[in-house]
């Protein structure tokens, strides 16, 4: 046995994750897209200090002013800051793409696990998965939201749904080629409880691709989440979200495409981050999918 | 091949009756009275009463099931709660500019986005390659309806070249049809093609490695011809495949796109049907669009069982 097989048998599994995703943050576009997502967020996050007006205060004397030195990016058809309600958009749209891929993963994890352990179990739910996956994301979320009404509760439940059996095929996927592994095997002639191989034995091999899986989650959510809002079925249009902030543009577009434009700018570039940033942990996680890139 | 033919066949069945089940639990289980949810707040108690007659919500849940599923089957999707028509009829006179609008998407996207895929996996690490993998990142990421809107902000608003929004039916002549029909189908075979050129590339990169190719070109033939003939044809089934899991992807852009571009289509008519409530018509619309998507994929997966002769079950 070499030194180096000795090293890093001395590694755990922890480490090597990070060491992984130190090797990813060393390309240029990643590091770029990691500032880019980093940006965005921190003006969510510290968008009451950002923003130089109150994004609700309504001002009908100021209706669609050109960007100046007192509306950065100009006003909207109700005299409201655009640059404030934009900063402030992030928040709610973030905050459902963070909240999507933790419940879905969550949810989806706990399926995955009991599903690809038991075979009876397993032939059930995923006919339920493949009926799910069936229905277009967009519709299902709709139908949702028009029927128990618009809250961020119902908008994240909604977006969250048609994104569970993804997850649960991907962990499924994964345990069912542990299970053949013979420290599995070892483990259950010696009788460990149950929940134990579950856990110790079959879930650490299903982080590394959900880390993965978790940033096109939320990279998707965000993306549905402004598609509900722009469509007026998403959160209540008061609140100040990237898709409302469109939605309501739409009407002024000829006017006035600036009210799109900037939303959309920065709806895409943190989606466009996110998805960088999932890329780069995927080849860094997985070596093996680097070479085929087509599948997500 | 008979026998797998059937089980594939049979097996889209509880598919569907998953989809069923679930659109027909989403009013049950929803919190609250479905015929107020439907009905709104300011509902009288006979407006309330004649939604639950029409929707049968004072029957026992299995018995409005069992009702409920057997109009589905004999082609009954209800009627609209708004407009009183029957939902079959209503998406019927809506059906013609959202399936031209899928068509011609799925048409361009092809067109483009297979030469593009195996281009870029041909020139592994080239220039063309990165163009079209950052494409497809791009195309993932940006909104179709950011899309939409900078379309018609550069061809429409300020060159003028073509309408801002609108339809026109074939019928009525090919050009007025055509111009108008010719920024929703780009806004959204942009992440069509995203899909279909990354998937073509890694399939013909897949191929590319395999021995039969470099026998091919020890051979000598001509390089067009082992893309071509060699790794295209080998790279079909996936390319196929993803193809028939995105007409998901389809639909939902269809809707946005449509309501980008004020396209009377049945997108349009879900998102109404929405924000009235117009519960029938939902579920009319899902049914629909599951029903293809089941449909579609089995086809597919029939079509390259026929047609692949190294595919046997």
């Amino acid at each position: 046995m070499s030194v180096e097989t000795l090293s890093e048998a001395g590694e755990g599994p922890r480490s090597r994750l990070s060491a992984s995703l130190m090797l990813a943050a060393s390309s240029p576009l990643t590091l770029i897209a990691a500032l880019c997502l980093a940006v965005v967020v921190a003006s969510a996050v510290f968008a009451p200090w950002i923003a130089p007006h109150d994004p609700l205060q309504l001002a009908p004397a100021q209706r669609l002013k050109p960007p100046g030195a007192e509306f950065p990016l100009g006003t909207d058809a109700y005299g409201r800051d655009l640059l404030s309600r934009v900063v402030y958009g992030g928040r709610v749209s973030l905050l459902v793409g963070l909240g999507a891929a933790l419940v879905s993963i969550t949810i989806g994890l706990a399926i995955g696990l009991v599903s690809g352990f038991f075979r009876p179990v397993d032939a059930v739910v995923m006919r339920i998965m493949d009926g799910l996956m069936a229905i277009p994301a967009i519709l299902l979320a709709i139908a949702v939201v028009s029927l128990s009404g618009a809250s961020l509760a119902t908008v994240l439940v909604a977006i969250t749904i048609p994104e569970i059996p993804r997850v649960v095929r991907l962990v499924r996927s994964v345990v069912l080629s542990a299970r053949e592994e013979p420290y599995v095997e070892a483990a259950i002639s010696v009788g460990t409880s149950l929940p134990r191989i579950l856990w110790r034995h079959l879930m650490p091999n299903t982080i590394a691709p959900l880390i993965v899986q978790g940033t096109y989650v939320c990279a998707s959510a965000i993306l549905t989440e402004a598609i509900l809002s722009f469509l007026g079925a998403g959160i209540s249009p008061e609140t100040p979200t990237w898709g409302n902030i469109m939605a309501e543009g739409r009407t002024y577009f000829q006017l006035k495409p600036s009210l799109i434009f900037w939303p959309g700018l920065l709806l895409s570039a943190a989606i466009l981050s996110i998805n960088l940033l999932g890329d780069a942990a995927r080849d860094a996680l997985d070596p093996r999918m680097k070479r085929r890139e087509g599948t997500r | 091949m008979f026998g797998y033919l059937v089980r594939r066949v049979l097996a889209a069945i509880p598919v569907m009756g998953v989809v069923a089940v679930f659109v027909f639990l989403l009013l049950r289980l929803t919190p609250g009275d479905p015929a107020a949810i439907i009905a709104g707040d300011q509902a009288s108690p006979e407006q309330l009463e004649r939604i639950r007659i029409s929707l049968g919500l004072n029957e026992p849940i299995y018995t409005q099931f069992f009702t409920w599923i057997g109009k589905v089957l004999r082609g009954d999707l209800g009627v609209s709660l708004i407009s009183q028509v029957p939902v079959v009829q209503m998406i019927g006179q809506r059906i013609e500019p959202t399936v031209s609008l899928a068509l011609s998407t799925i048409i361009l996207s092809i067109v483009v986005a297979v030469p593009l895929g195996v281009i870029a996996a041909w020139k592994h690490g080239s220039l063309v390659d990165k163009g079209v993998m950052s494409l497809s990142v791009l195309g993932f990421s940006i909104p179709v309806f950011v899309i939409g809107y900078i379309l018609i902000q550069i061809f429409a608003i300020e060159l003028k070249w073509l309408p801002v929004q609108g339809f026109r039916s074939l019928s009525r002549g090919l050009w007025p049809f055509f111009e108008r029909a010719l920024l929703p189908t780009l806004t959204l075979s942009f992440i069509y093609i995203a899909l279909i050129a990354r998937m073509t590339r890694a399939a013909v990169l897949d191929v590319l490695g395999e021995d039969y190719v470099r026998t091919a070109r020890a051979k000598g033939i001509a390089e067009h011809a082992v893309l071509l003939r060699h790794a295209l044809r080998n790279a079909a089934v996936p390319v196929i495949t993803v193809i028939g899991t995105g007409f998901a992807l389809l639909i939902s852009g269809v809707v946005v796109t449509e309501s980008v571009f004020n396209l009377p289509g049945i997108g349009r008519l879900t998102v109404d049907a929405v924000l009235a409530r117009d519960y029938p018509v939902i579920q009319g619309m899902i049914l629909l669009t599951s029903g293809l998507y089941v449909l579609i994929n089995l086809l597919i997966d029939v079509a390259y069982t026929l047609l692949d002769p190294r595919i046997r079950y």
